[in-house]
């Protein structure tokens, strides 16, 4: 079959189900826009949705929030140069991440790369370093094939983007085009099954323990493997801590889940992870946010580290015993192990959270601020289980870590690894596209969401409603509570003013916007918002003075006294 | 040159394509591995070349680059040569510009060094060494007694004795 190598794209993102893509056009990528376009004369059900975005880092980051809140390869889209470059901040986000997106972007055409041509950006050298593979195909008839290998490389084993870069005249091409479900390259293939011999060593390392305790990371959610991680903490009746990334793998009210550890995760869980004799790390590359100093994490207790990237193994941290392989296989194999060791009758040491006992009635507020501990812990309660939370990063973020209570594996959605400012905001917008009748939050702060303001324009025209909840100190928060704490309080590029007004730049773009001066405005605003067709931007000003805790120093250890 | 840390010598073979080099390269860079050679060349399968890479470093060092050089895609397999168990040899070309007095002087130590003449001219002579690196340095050491005026190595390229290499296999584990 002959056609262009734009509509064998087309075709072959429809193979692979794709249902929506994140894009902005641009002169290098029109050819597959103008495929795009011709994807009207198909049956509703069978077109790819195209969400437009206002810039193109947003719709990486679309994408991303889709990929996470859905477990399925997003795909964003841009044209050459500039297009491309501002691809890269979510592709990275991605990449640190382990998050599955392809992201398809225009190049000039054959004959002019290299000559450095209008909008030509050698974006495969910009990206190598935060992708999992590029392609740039050559031949039109390559596109079929480099889709599905695309694919398979970004949603298998430690997931990740994957980046086509496509000159214009290869899409203008037309070639004899060969579909197939063959995969190149063949030996990318699935990892083996856990080793025996190790899961043995580690069973019989978890049944002598004495204080054993789980770290749970974003690889137990990419694996799927929330049952098998409870039904082994069951088992061995051990806490449950996560990684930043790992929250949510473990229902954060069941009783053994004590929730975010490390550099703001709360003391108790701090120490709990110091005291025990050992640690079953499963999905977490340990970075320096989750262990505190690396040399001093866990001196004196046996690792036992299952990741499905044999590189994390080692990387961070020396284990004590180390096993690569997908969490979800490598966790039931061990249950299936120690079921047969463990007798009945083992007992749960109480780790009890103190119970919450908020209520709305009883907040006021002091002075003219609200608290934004009160607020995510306000939120958390009036907001369904489903509710898809996404946050931007700094300070409201941690607040989300530690007060804001996550229920399932896909419900906790941030940049845990790159820390991108602005991420929160598109990611929400992603996720709702994915998961339409579950309730998507942003909770964010006033710095983070002025950088990707912008896609209210996407969520109004497009039709995608979702809340979010700044919690606005007008400080670039987190930076301004390390002058506190580590500078002196010499404050320099951090205090925002008043500007913008958010409720009003929301009214301008046709969402709604509010501005609550209280707890009880607060739960009224966010009551309306979730039954509103168009997105919400709840403004919340709280004190440029409030610092997130706990909060370990740089450097420390994970058993040192955190600032509170 | 002299480096207190030691040197580990990595055998890589990767997709024999555009771009892979670039892939490989990058990797070092970015990932702050110490590597002082890069040899690359084709293998006995056309799609396939083989890149000797020399690294300082320790052995978890070496360990964990050959684990993110597996990780690529376009890398089929990467191991650490034990170089007790492999010949490792080095090539190296020397242009000489000697004095008249000195020419059969070095007639007898390319001898020594089972070096060759290369080229021969009124003004200037280029001698072919090769063998590990040990010999190649202490070579153009020698040579600078000679009128060294240019030197060019190829940087180590090895191969394991062994007709089965143990180590690391096929790039089936890993991400």
């Amino acid at each position: 079959m002959e056609m262009s190598g734009a509509n064998a794209l087309v075709e072959a993102l429809r193979r692979e189900k794709t249902q929506v893509i994140f894009g902005l056009p641009g002169g290098q990528i029109m050819p597959v826009y103008d495929a795009l376009y011709r994807m009207r004369d198909l049956p509703a059900e069978q077109r790819i949705r195209h969400v437009l975005a206002r810039h193109e880092q947003t719709a990486a980051h679309m994408a991303d929030g889709y990929a996470r809140a859905i477990g399925r390869v997003g795909v964003c889209i841009s044209t050459s140069g500039p297009g491309a470059t501002n691809l890269v901040t979510g592709i990275a986000t991605a990449f640190m991440d382990s998050s599955p997106i392809v992201a398809i972007t225009g190049q000039v055409g054959r004959r002019f790369i290299g000559k450095d041509a209008f909008q030509e950006t050698d974006i495969i050298g910009v990206a190598t370093s935060v992708t999992k593979y590029t392609f740039q195909p050559r031949k039109a008839s390559e596109i079929p094939q480099t889709v599905k290998a695309a694919f398979h490389i970004a949603s298998t084993r430690r997931p990740g983007p994957v980046l086509i870069d496509l000159p214009r005249d290869v899409q203008q091409e037309a070639e004899v085009m060969e579909f197939t479900d063959r995969i190149i390259p063949k030996r990318y293939s699935p990892l083996p099954d856990p080793d025996p011999e190790t899961v043995l060593r580690m069973v019989d390392a978890l049944a002598n323990a004495k204080a054993p305790i789980i770290l749970a990371g974003g690889g137990v959610k990419i694996s799927e493997a929330s049952q098998e991680l409870v039904a082994l903490a069951e088992l061995l009746m051990c806490p449950v801590a996560t990684s930043l990334m790992g929250k949510g793998s473990i229902p954060e009210d069941h009783p053994l889940s004590v929730g975010v550890m490390g550099m703001h995760g709360s003391s108790e869980t701090n120490q709990l992870v110091a005291k025990a004799d050992v640690l079953l790390v499963v999905g977490s590359r340990l970075s320096d946010r989750t262990t505190g100093n690396a040399s001093k994490f866990c001196a004196n207790n046996s690792i036992l580290h299952i990741d499905t990237d044999k590189a994390e193994i080692g990387k961070n941290k020396v284990p004590t015993i180390s096993l690569a392989s997908d969490a979800k296989k490598a966790l039931k194999a061990i249950h299936a192990g120690l079921s047969t060791r463990l007798g009945e009758g083992r007992e749960l040491d109480p780790f009890r959270r103190a119970k919450d006992e908020l209520n709305l009635e009883g907040l006021k507020k002091d002075g003219p601020y609200l608290s934004a501990v009160r607020v995510v812990r306000l939120l958390r309660k009036l907001l369904p289980r489903e509710t898809i939370l996404t946050t931007e990063v700094g300070q409201n973020q941690m607040w989300c870590a530690v007060h804001f209570q996550a229920y399932g594996p896909r419900q906790f959605i941030t940049s845990g690894g790159l820390g991108t400012m602005g991420f929160g905001f598109p990611a929400a917008l992603g996720a709702k596209v994915a998961c339409p009748s579950a309730p998507v939050v942003d909770i964010a702060g006033d710095g983070s969401f002025a950088m990707t303001e912008n896609a209210l324009a996407t969520s109004v025209e497009e039709r995608i409603p979702v809340t979010v909840v700044i919690l606005n100190n007008r400080m670039l928060g987190m930076v301004a509570q390390w002058h506190r704490m580590f500078y002196g309080r010499r404050y320099f590029g951090v205090e925002l003013g008043k500007s913008p007004c958010f409720p009003k730049l929301a009214e301008a773009y046709g969402a709604v916007g509010v501005e609550v001066r209280d707890y009880k405005e607060l739960g009224n605003a966010v009551k309306d918002a979730l039954i509103s067709e168009v997105t919400t931007v709840i403004d919340v000003p709280i004190s440029p003075e409030e610092n997130a805790t706990p909060m370990l120093a740089p450097g420390a250890g994970l058993e040192e006294v955190a600032i509170a | 040159m002299i480096s207190s840390q030691e040197e580990v010598i990595i055998n890589v073979l990767v997709d024999h394509k555009p771009g892979v080099l670039h892939k490989v390269s990058n990797l070092f860079r970015r990932r702050a591995f110490n590597i002082s050679n890069v040899a690359i060349g084709t293998s006995e399968k056309d799609q396939v070349a083989r890149m000797t890479l020399t690294m300082r470093g320790g052995e978890a060092d070496a360990i964990q680059l050959v684990k993110h050089l597996e990780n690529l895609v376009d890398v089929i397999k990467a191991e650490i040569v034990d170089a007790g168990k492999a010949v490792v040899r080095e090539l190296a070309l020397v242009k000489l510009a000697p004095k008249p007095e000195d020419r059969l002087q070095i007639l007898s130590f390319v001898d020594v060094y089972r070096a060759r003449i290369v080229h021969l001219s009124d003004d200037s002579i280029i001698v072919e060494a090769s063998g590990d690196s040990d010999k190649v340095n202490a070579f153009i050491e020698l040579s600078r007694g000679f009128g060294l005026k240019e030197a060019a190595r190829t940087g180590i390229t090895a191969l394991s004795r062994e007709t089965r290499s143990n180590g690391s296999q096929e790039n089936g584990v890993g991400w």
